[in-house]
C-alpha cells in the first residue's frame, strides 16, 4: 500500500537533539555539511564520522532507521565510486587490460572514491537527523526564522513557509486520497499494470482526475477555514509557541565549533594522510 | 454453500513498524446467498478493513477468503473477475467520479469487464434506473450533479457491473434523511429485484433494522455477533456497552420496560412498536 511511505520520516521523541531549537538545528546540519567537505584527511573524517554517531546515539533513533535513508542511494554512490576509481589518475594500485585499453586503477582514485562515498553516505544520514529529529511544522518554523532577514528584500518568506507547511500537512492526506480512490477504481475492474506505456498513461487518468478534483475542493475548503479565522499574511503575526534559544542550544553550537575547529586543526596538522597512503 | 466464506482471516496495519495494528483478527463467517447483512461496529472495529477482503483489495495477513467457493487467494484467480462478482461501494463513493459525462462514468465497470456496446449501454441505463438518475442526467457532467445525485451516481457505476454480492460501505454517510432514505430504499430494490447478496455497512441502526435480514456486529477487530436481526437486537443491552448504539424505537420500549410495563424490549422497527403496544393494551402476557 502506498500509504505505508514514510514521508517527512519525522520519528518523536524527547532527546537532546529533538528539543534543539530548529532553527538552530538547521544551522548546525548546514555546518556538519561543511565539516564533511573540510575533512581532508582520514582522522579528521573520522572525527565527523564519529562526531555524527555520537549524534545518533544521544538522539535514540534505531540506527536501523538512519541507515535505511541511505538505501535509495546507493546507485548514486556506488556510481560516483567507479567513476572516481576509473578516472583519477595517478600511482597505479593495478592494471588490467581489456582488448586493447588498458584501465589503470590508481590509488588516488581509490582514496577518493571511498572519501567520496563516506561523505555522501554522511551527508545523507546528518540530513536525515534534521528531519528525524524534527517535526516538518517546527522545521519550516525555523527555515522562515533564519530566512527572515530576506523580508528586507520584499522576499515573501512568511508566505514561502506557509505554503510549504500546507504542502507538507498534506502529503499524507492525499496520499491517503490517492489509496482510496485506486482501491475505488479497481473495485470497479481498472487495470493499472497491463498494456503498453499509453495505455497505462491512459488507466492513470481515473486517479489523477478526482485527486485533482479533491485537491482544489480541500484548498478552497482551507483558504475558506483561514479566512474565517482572519488569517491575512505574516504582518504583524504572533506565534503560540516563542521560538527561543536556551542553554543546550548554545551548547550544541560551542560543541559543533569545537568539532570543526578540530577538523581543521587535524586537516592542517596532519596533511599527508590524504593523497598519498592510505592503504 | 455459503456464497461469501471467510476462514481464521487476519490484517495487519503497518506490519513491522511501531504503529503496527491488527484490523481484523481471526475473522471466520458464512454468509449465505441472498442475505440483506447489516455490518455495524464502533468506528475502527475493522468493518472497512473486513469488507476489502471481499473483493480482493487487501490480501489477508493469514486466512482464507471464499467466494461462491472458490479461493481467491488462490492460484490463477483473476482479482478482477472477483471484483466484477463482489461489487464494492466505497465510503463518500462521488470522489472517485471523474469521466465526462455519467453515463460514461457508469460505463467504466461494464467497459472494464470487455463488454459491447449494446450491452453496456443497457446496464448503464438499467442501473441509473435502478439508482433513480434520469435520462438527462446521464449526458451532464458528473461534477455538475448535487451532491446525492453524485453519489447515486457512483452507485451505479458499481450496480452496472450486475455484481452478485453489491458492498456498499455507510452509503448514506453525509446525506439529509430524505437521501438517506431514497438511497436505501434503491439498494432495497435491487436487492429484492436481482435477488442478490448486499452487505451494507452503517452506524445508523434504523437503517440496518429496516433493511438487513441478518445483522454482523464487529468490535475491536472481531466479530462479536453474527445472527437475525431479532436475535441481534434482543440484546441490546450488550450493543450498548459496546458502545453501539440501538435502534430508538428499541430505546423507547427499553425505558417502557423499566419503568414497569411489561413490553418486549427487542422491538426495533416502529410498525413491530405498534403491534407490541397494541397487544399490550388489550392485556397480553409478559414476553
Amino acid at each position: 500500500m502506498i500509504k505505508d511511505i514514510t514521508l517527512g520520516q519525522y520519528f518523536p521523541g524527547s532527546s537532546l537533539i529533538h528539543k534543539l531549537d530548529p532553527c538552530m538545528k538547521i544551522i548546525l546540519s548546514i555546518t556538519y555539511m561543511v565539516m564533511l567537505f573540510s575533512a581532508f584527511n582520514a582522522i579528521s573524517l573520522a572525527v565527523a564520522i564519529v562526531f555524527m554517531f555520537v549524534v545518533t546515539l544521544i538522539s535514540r533513533i534505531p540506527l536501523k532507521m538512519v541507515l535505511r535513508g541511505i538505501k535509495p542511494i546507493l546507485p548514486i554512490i556506488i556510481l560516483t565510486s567507479l567513476i572516481n576509481a576509473f578516472y583519477v589518475p595517478g600511482d597505479a594500485l593495478f592494471k588490467l587490460h581489456v582488448f586493447s585499453f588498458l584501465v589503470v586503477i590508481s590509488v588516488q582514485g581509490v582514496e577518493l572514491a571511498v572519501f567520496m562515498s563516506v561523505r555522501i553516505m554522511f551527508l545523507i544520514i546528518g540530513t536525515s537527523m534534521l528531519t528525524y529529529t524534527t517535526s516538518p511544522i517546527s522545521l519550516t518554523d525555523g527555515l522562515e526564522r533564519l530566512l527572515s532577514p530576506l523580508k528586507k528584500v520584499k522576499l515573501p518568506v512568511h508566505e514561502l513557509s506557509m505554503m510549504m507547511t500546507i504542502a507538507l500537512r498534506f502529503i499524507p492526506t492525499l496520499i491517503e486520497e490517492t489509496d482510496k480512490i485506486i482501491s475505488a477504481q479497481k473495485a470497479r475492474g481498472a487495470d493499472f499494470e497491463s498494456g503498453n506505456i499509453i495505455r497505462r498513461m491512459k488507466a492513470l487518468l481515473p486517479i489523477l482526475i478526482p485527486l485533482f478534483v479533491s485537491a482544489f475542493r480541500r484548498a478552497e475548503e482551507l483558504a475558506l477555514a483561514m479566512d474565517c479565522r482572519c488569517y491575512k499574511g505574516g504582518e504583524g503575526r504572533t506565534r503560540m509557541k516563542q521560538l527561543q534559544l536556551a542553554r543546550r542550544d548554545y551548547l550544541s553550537a560551542t560543541v559543533m565549533a569545537f568539532v570543526l575547529a578540530g577538523v581543521i586543526c587535524i586537516n592542517i596538522f596532519v596533511p599527508k594522510l590524504y593523497g598519498s597512503s592510505l592503504f | 454453500m455459503p456464497i461469501i466464506r471467510t476462514e481464521h482471516l487476519k490484517y495487519v496495519y503497518s506490519e513491522g513498524s511501531p504503529f503496527e495494528k491488527a484490523a481484523i483478527d481471526d475473522i471466520t463467517l458464512d454468509i449465505e446467498e441472498g442475505e440483506f447483512v447489516g455490518v455495524i461496529g464502533p468506528t475502527g472495529s475493522g468493518k472497512s478493513t473486513l469488507v476489502q477482503h471481499f473483493n480482493g483489495l487487501l490480501k489477508p495477513a493469514a486466512g482464507k477468503v471464499f467466494i461462491d467457493g472458490q479461493d481467491i487467494w488462490g492460484k490463477k484467480v483473476d482479482k478482477r473477475s472477483i471484483r466484477f462478482k463482489v461489487g464494492l461501494v466505497f465510503q463518500y463513493p462521488e470522489y472517485q467520479l471523474f469521466e465526462e459525462t455519467v453515463f460514461k462514468d457508469i460505463a467504466f465497470g461494464p467497459t472494464n469487464m470487455g463488454l459491447n456496446k449494446d450491452e453496456i449501454s443497457e446496464r448503464v441505463y438499467e442501473a441509473a434506473d435502478f439508482v433513480g438518475i434520469s435520462k438527462e442526467l446521464l449526458s451532464k457532467s458528473p461534477f455538475e450533479l448535487s451532491g446525492g445525485q453524485k453519489r447515486r451516481a457512483a452507485i451505479a457505476g458499481v450496480i452496472a457491473m450486475r455484481p452478485s454480492i453489491l458492498i456498499l460501505d455507510e452509503p448514506a454517510a453525509g446525506l439529509d434523511p430524505r437521501g438517506r432514505e431514497s438511497i436505501l430504499a434503491h439498494i432495497r430494490e435491487y436487492h429484492i429485484a436481482r435477488k442478490s447478496t448486499v452487505l451494507l455497512v452503517s452506524h445508523s441502526m434504523e437503517d440496518i433494522a429496516r433493511n438487513a435480514t441478518k445483522v454482523l456486529v464487529m468490535s475491536s477487530a472481531k466479530i462479536v455477533m453474527y445472527g437475525s436481526v431479532n436475535d441481534i437486537f434482543a440484546q441490546s443491552t450488550s450493543l450498548i456497552k459496546m458502545g453501539l448504539d440501538v435502534p430508538q424505537v428499541t430505546r423507547v420500549f427499553m425505558g417502557l420496560r423499566k419503568s414497569g410495563y411489561k413490553v418486549d424490549p427487542s422491538v426495533y422497527t416502529v410498525e413491530q412498536g405498534k403491534a407490541e403496544i397494541i397487544r399490550y393494551i388489550r392485556g397480553g402476557q409478559d414476553r
